[in-house]
């Protein structure tokens, strides 16, 4: 039951991804050309998205456990660190050069288009990196 | 602003909301790409399972919508108009410092901002606003190189 949960959670965000065209790098460029032609639509993504998360996770944490497993495994830091902000700030700059983040990067490997799946590749090789010098 | 699609982002947004929620509810996990996919790069991992489904199900999700949608066309993955070359720099240095910098910020806009903003988290608050600023910044700086 558990991997039905995991596959449809996948499907809604993927889906949501798509009809919101945030799989658009354009969509993305568009949201952070404030000074251009500027589209505030990430924004409505984004609060639409919060707005519903704020709701619901503030119910479900009052549970004493999901449903399927045993705990909630939430991140434990809650303090502010350099690592934090350094990572943010060269995430941000890698976001704004594709107009891609980590979600509609791997939506789009079915469009099986050649310079997406290389940002992929290059994206799973800057985590590995990543992950070893964290 | 002509290309301003605030309905569509609406649903979508609201979808990409449900979805978290199906995935905290059911098994207490957060929604953050750039940790589901960091997790399957761990050799020690025992959970790599969800993690799978959940990245076939974005996969299907979005080729599904983009299959039977109508407003596809418009898919613009060079908005520079940078030539083919500077292209595929940006698209491999776009990627290394993404998901560099996801790894090493513990999350990426799904994780801080749609996740933890929905925690009220100050990390991931901080997070937000200092990525918004850095992409700004960077759009800023290649549109006044190029011209574009």
């Amino acid at each position: 039951m558990l991997n039905v949960f995991s596959l449809t959670s996948g499907l809604l965000f993927g889906f949501g991804l798509a009809v919101s065209s945030m799989i658009n790098p354009a969509k993305i460029v568009g949201f952070l050309d404030i000074t251009g032609n500027w589209d505030p639509s990430l924004a409505f993504v984004m609060g639409g998205a919060v707005f519903v998360t704020a709701l619901t996770f503030r119910l479900i944490l009052k549970r004493p456990k999901p449903i399927f497993t045993d705990i909630f495994e939430l991140p434990s830091k809650v303090s502010l660190d350099g690592k934090l902000i350094t990572g943010a700030a060269i995430f941000g700059i890698g976001w704004a050069m594709s107009g891609l983040c980590p979600g509609p990067a791997i939506s789009s490997i079915g469009f099986l288009d050649e310079k997406l799946l290389i940002f992929v590749c290059t994206l799973l090789i800057g985590s590995f990196i990543g992950k070893k010098w964290r | 602003m002509e290309n301003f699609t605030p309905l569509s982002a609406t649903i979508g947004g609201v979808l990409i909301g449900l979805a978290a929620t199906m995935l905290l509810l059911t098994q207490g996990r957060i929604a953050g790409i750039s940790n589901i996919v960091g997790g399957l790069l761990e050799t020690n991992e025992d959970d790599r399972l969800w993690r799978i489904l959940f990245i076939v199900g974005l996969i299907v999700g979005s080729s599904t919508y983009v299959f039977f949608g109508e407003n596809t066309s418009n898919i613009n993955i060079n908005p520079f108009q940078l030539n083919d070359k500077n292209h595929m720099f940006f698209m491999i240095l776009g990627g290394l410092l993404v998901g560099f910098g996801s790894q090493i910020g513990s999350g990426c806009t799904s994780g801080h901002g749609v996740c933890g903003l929905g925690r009220f988290s100050m990390r991931s608050l901080t997070a937000t606003i200092t990525f918004m600023v850095t992409a700004g910044i960077t759009v800023f700086v290649v549109r006044s190189l190029t011209g574009a």
